[in-house]
């Protein structure tokens, strides 16, 4: 049971990137790219887990209480922030490419064009 | 056949990353020193209760900053692909017929959503203001910050969204917030210190004012995530709205 969460990593890894694979329309392949990332989230938390700690806020229990590692939860909160902005961007450019090809399967992008 | 090719080198990639978790530290057992030095120093060196934020905006408070303006950078990018091309205005969106008529939003939607805007506020200018005691922060609250504007939208009214969010007034804090936050990491050199050096006063642990600069940092944070969420909410539905008058 130890390792079960590195597990679940990667296989929402995988899951988002057999949904970007077989994708049929850009929306649906972003939001793939997102379950991706959201791998991520779950490694970055399981490898600052601690069995018995509660969370790294000293607010109402006294400092020095055990407490899982702050650092990665920062770093999942820069995870959080930067795919809301490749979302935010992807989600533009599939705007743009639905505007310019009329459809937004990702199997009739042929070509980039200017 | 493409799927075939992924399933393929996606097994031999998941055997391979298998293999490495196997080896890792069995979970719940945390072993690095550093989350550990970050948990004893925040109250007794930042006067800050909330570890993960004086992670955030002190101790690593220079790649949040760089954080910050990839942020900044997106919505740049993304307000610059939705913009309106003058050609665009002559060719008639190529789907224009296939938009389904949208309902009115009905009352119980209205008085509902014009019901929680000021909670929505207020939660937000909480979030945003106790970042450095309990979870929380800038990021977060400023997000919450930016879903009260929406729920005017919401309501039915995106003339009045429209100009709630009025461009300049939103650019401006939007920059305010951005260029704040590099502002405040100069006081540290005026402190004599390093850049975002935390030089102000402490302050009490637990107070709304303690931890220094990262309550600050929190604050101009909080400016620029809302108010940049609010560009992108209009560049999106500006969009929307272009196409359905064309």
């Amino acid at each position: 049971m130890s390792h079960v969460p590195y597990g679940v990593a990667i296989w929402l890894f995988f899951v988002g990137l057999y949904g970007i694979v077989t994708s049929r329309h850009w929306v649906h392949a972003i939001i793939c790219l997102v379950i991706v990332q959201s791998s991520s989230y779950v490694l970055l938390s399981a490898i600052g887990y601690r069995h018995g700690a509660g969370a790294p806020v000293f607010s109402d229990v006294p400092p020095g209480t055990p407490a899982v590692d702050p650092i990665v939860q920062a770093l999942m909160l820069t995870d959080v922030v930067v795919e809301v902005t490749v979302m935010a961007v992807l989600l533009a450019l599939a705007v743009q490419a639905y505007k310019n090809h009329g459809n937004a399967d990702p199997n009739h992008a042929s070509l980039l064009e200017g | 056949m493409r799927t075939s090719i992924f399933l393929v080198s996606a097994s031999a990639l998941a055997a391979l990353l298998m293999w490495g978790a196997g080896a890792l530290p069995p979970v719940g057992r945390y072993r690095g020193p550093y989350g550990d030095v970050a948990n004893a120093i925040c109250v007794p060196e930042r006067h800050t209760t909330d570890a993960v934020a004086a992670v955030n905006f002190d101790i690593r408070g220079f790649d949040t900053l760089g954080e910050e303006f990839i942020l900044f950078c997106s919505i740049v990018g993304a307000s610059l692909l939705l913009r309106r091309h003058p050609k665009e205005a002559a060719r008639p969106a190529p789907d224009r017929r296939r938009f389904r008529a949208v309902p009115e939003a009905s009352d119980a939607v209205r008085v509902l959503s014009l019901l929680f805007i000021p909670p929505t506020i207020l939660f937000g200018v909480y979030i945003v203001a106790h970042g450095q005691l309990t979870p929380g922060g800038g990021f977060q609250g400023g997000v919450i910050l930016a879903t009260a504007p929406l729920l005017v939208y919401l309501a039915g009214e995106f003339e009045t969204f429209r100009r709630v969010a009025s461009h300049a007034l939103v650019e401006v804090g939007e920059a305010i917030g951005a260029g704040g936050y590099a502002v405040i990491g100069f006081l540290g050199i005026l402190g004599g210190g390093a850049f975002l050096e935390n030089t102000l006063p402490l302050g009490k642990t637990g107070d709304v004012f303690s931890s220094g600069t990262i309550a600050l940092i929190n604050a101009a944070v909080g400016l620029e995530v809302g108010a940049g969420l609010l560009l992108l909410l209009i560049a999106f539905l500006e969009e929307m709205v272009n196409r359905k008058e064309l």
